[in-house]
């Protein structure tokens, strides 16, 4: 690891409870997306001297977090990149989820079980802004199976093209669509349930 | 005529691919009769656009 060379052109960076700030939001969503604290401590590690490396080259009308979370989320996708190149480490990339079957929601003709069938959820714009409601987003994205989630985040906040995420992973196109399918029907299940049909 | 079960999976492939013209015309019947099918489409759209959206939010309220 190479030591950053602070000087005192640094002094334009935000205060330390803002940097800590910051750093939390950076473990939390690392440790999601990597489901391992050490590697998550990492990448942020890593991501953090990355950019205060860099902090002369800030653009003050960008904002510090956005320019953090661009290093980080290129560290993150590094260490999976990684991971599931090592068969030993990992062997995920068989596609654990592929092939359990849905979850109940349709009948033997595939038809939407009564309980099932999906809802108005109404507007969405408002919640962008409510707290209550990432809050049970989390819960739900947390009780998906690691590599859904895995998957869901990376298509989803990360914005990598299905391309970059299955040669990241080694997953077949196919599998990928199968795990994004699994992954947003029981995010959408979980959240018509503790949320929209409260 | 697709199964509910079939067209939920073309739903969320739509997200990742374009769909072939028989994919999008077999869709687009299911869900003319199918306001489940209508809602989920609408709900895999809700979900990518409020992810985005409190990013770009989340981006815009820090420092």
């Amino acid at each position: 690891m190479v030591h950053p060379q602070l000087d005192d052109s640094s002094s334009n960076l935000p205060p330390a409870n803002d940097l800590a700030e910051i750093r939390s939001d950076m473990l939390a969503f690392a440790k999601n997306q990597l489901n391992d604290a050490d590697q998550a401590e990492d990448a942020v590690q890593e991501a953090l001297v990355g950019a205060l490396k860099n902090a002369s080259s800030f653009n003050q009308r960008s904002s510090l977090k956005t320019w953090m979370f661009a290093i980080l989320k290129y560290k993150i996708a590094d260490t999976l990149r990684k991971r599931y190149r090592d068969p030993v480490l990992e062997s995920e990339t068989s596609c654990k989820d592929c092939d359990s079957s849905s979850d109940n929601l349709f009948d033997e003709r595939g038809h939407w079980q009564s309980d099932a069938k999906p809802k108005n959820w109404g507007n969405t714009h408002k919640l962008v802004d409510d707290q209550d409601f990432w809050k049970v987003f989390d819960l739900c994205l947390n009780q998906l199976p690691g590599e859904q989630a895995r998957v869901f985040m990376m298509r989803e906040y990360i914005e990598l093209t299905s391309h970059e995420i299955c040669e990241t992973l080694n997953l077949t196109t196919s599998n990928l669509h199968v795990l994004l399918y699994r992954a947003r029907m029981r995010l959408r299940t979980c959240l018509s349930s503790n949320w929209f049909e409260q | 005529m697709l199964s509910c079960e079939e067209a939920s999976r073309l739903l969320s492939e739509k997200q990742e691919r374009k769909l072939s013209l028989k994919e999008s015309a077999e869709l687009g019947l299911h869900l003319t009769i199918c306001s489940g099918c209508r809602q989920l489409d609408k709900q895999f759209s809700n979900l990518r656009s409020m992810i985005r959206s409190s990013k770009d939010h989340d981006e815009k309220s820090s420092k």
